[in-house]
């Protein structure tokens, strides 16, 4: 173990032993006023890489995936563009909605997923390796359609028992600190670790720039990173755990605005 | 005009990226650092004054840190910035960037986002077309992230 | 090509100092990192970004491996007369990428 990850692990080990002193009941969920996006716990200068276009290295994906977008592929040789259209037209709300329930699969599946089912089943193409720079390029592009609306997963009876799983993975202690997400991001979202805030992980500008990637990545590059950090068992990309983990995040973040591509430390 | 100014940096590593690791490299030190201002100043004074080398109070990661040097300069043909150097202490190498500028430019202005290995100093030089050299310094501080990215 | 961002005026009036943006998608690979296997990953950035104005150099800078990712540079130039600015970055590996962007000076 380096030097970084023992002292990772001491701090989080403390946080775990104040934490359970704490009752093992679900922990309360933030109040929907009281919720922030991760935009605001970061400092002035990277908000300012953010919120100007010009600046954003994040947009350097998007107008890739605007490329992306009208590039023929597969053996059909179409282009998202020949079913899709002008995509700030028809994609405009699509990643706010996701992730969404897929009927052929029976379950709820991620923007990226959906791209690349589209792939297989509409282009006939081969699927876009997960976080390959096209797949991100791709997401980031539909993404960037739906910067300032409002988050909006569909929960029915269809999507809830996803909901729920999903929910049940954030509260689960896990891994060799027997430690939740709940406890960081619910219960001490106001404090630090290692000296960097802890936020309230609040999906709000997925696939985003993170500072500390200097790239592009997805919300389930960052979940595995964090996965790791807790000294879970970590889950491959595509899994069902992650899925609906994402699932309920978004739902958690409901109503808060979209701000793809987003810059994050 | 002398500033010091200390600041708050978020993660340092330079080695983010799945299956990378940083072997710690060789490193400019003070006296590399200064070996290389020496390059550009020659055997001129460098002086305190006319920049103003901006970093950031709170910076989260050190992989990529906004800055903006800024000089003061009528920026005439007569009187202007030829050119605006950044070095620093403790990142393998102690140079960052030599921008040439002119009496085009208007101002003698720059930004860009740097790397930051380690808790250290900052220097910004501005070269004149008198042949005078200014700078301006910020000591800078770094911790590390908090949540290490593994291979695959 | 590497994907560019650039950002101009698309007009000014003669004598204004235009602030000029830019942004190129390359990782500047530092040339001190190593894999898993302990084997250093040869260095790769851009090492020049030159810019000219009707084709006059207007500004030139030297980048080292200090840059981040995706290498953003910000400065100015006077607004002297319409035309054509042109932005190139070279580097390591024959890497070369051009950029232009048009000016309406009134």
């Amino acid at each position: 173990m380096t030097t970084v990850e023992r002292r990772l692990v001491t701090v989080v080990a403390m946080i775990c032993a104040a934490a359970s002193t704490m009752h093992s009941a679900l922990a309360a969920d933030i109040p929907l006023e009281e919720r922030k996006s991760g935009y605001e716990f970061m400092g002035r200068d990277t908000r300012a890489m953010q919120d100007d276009d010009t600046a954003n290295p994040g947009m350097l994906s998007v107008l890739d995936g605007e490329t992306a977008w009208q590039r023929k592929a597969g053996s059909a040789a179409k282009s998202c563009a020949d079913c899709h259209g002008d995509a700030s037209a028809s994609m405009k709300g699509v990643a706010a909605r996701y992730p969404a329930f897929d009927a052929a699969r029976g379950r709820p599946v991620s923007l990226e997923q959906r791209v690349n089912i589209c792939r297989a089943e509409q282009q006939q193409a081969p699927a876009l390796a997960p976080e390959s720079k096209e797949l991100l390029t791709l997401s980031a592009y539909v993404g960037r359609q739906s910067r300032g609306m409002p988050i909006a997963v569909t929960i029915d009876e269809r999507t809830r028992p996803f909901l729920e799983a999903g929910r049940a993975t954030f509260f689960r202690r896990q891994g060799q600190l027997n430690f939740a997400c709940t406890q960081c991001h619910d219960d001490n979202w106001k404090e630090k670790l290692a000296g960097s805030p802890i936020t309230q992980a609040h999906p709000t500008g997925y696939p985003l720039y993170r500072l500390e990637w200097q790239g592009m990545g997805s919300l389930q590059r960052r979940l595995r990173n964090c996965i790791t950090g807790m000294r879970v068992e970590n889950y491959p990309f595509g899994a069902p755990e992650l899925i609906d983990l994402e699932l309920y995040l978004m739902w958690r973040a409901r109503g808060m605005p979209l701000e793809t591509p987003a810059v994050r430390p | 005009m002398t500033t010091r100014r200390n600041v708050l940096i978020g993660a340092a590593s330079l080695a983010a990226g799945a299956g990378l690791v940083s072997v710690s490299p060789a490193r400019a030190t003070p006296a590399s650092m200064d070996a290389a201002i020496k390059k550009v100043v020659g055997s001129a004074p460098l002086r305190k004054g006319k920049v103003t080398l901006s970093l950031p109070p709170l910076v989260e990661n050190g992989n990529t840190v906004s800055l903006e040097v800024s000089v003061e300069s009528p920026m005439t043909p007569e009187n202007h910035v030829k050119a605006i150097h950044i070095f620093n202490e403790k990142n393998p190498l102690p140079n960052v960037i030599s921008a040439r500028l002119g009496p085009r430019a208007g101002q003698g202005k720059l930004s860009t986002r740097m790397r930051l290995a380690d808790s250290q100093r900052v220097i910004a030089v501005a070269e004149l077309s008198d042949g005078s050299f200014w700078s301006d310094e910020v000591d800078v501080i770094v911790t590390i992230a908090a949540c290490l990215e593994d291979p695959g | 090509m590497a994907r560019t961002l650039i950002n101009v005026p698309k007009t000014a009036k003669k004598g204004e100092i235009i602030a000029i943006k830019t942004l190129i998608s390359h990782e500047m690979e530092t040339g001190f990192r190593h894999d898993n296997m302990g084997k250093a990953i040869p260095r790769d950035i851009i090492s020049l970004f030159v810019c000219t104005y009707n084709g006059q150099e207007i500004f030139r800078a030297e980048l080292h491996p200090a840059i981040a990712a995706n290498p953003f540079i910000a400065f100015s130039t006077v607004a002297t007369a319409s035309g054509t600015l042109e932005f190139k970055w070279t580097g390591d590996n024959g890497f070369s990428a051009t950029e232009q962007a048009t000016i309406t000076v009134e």
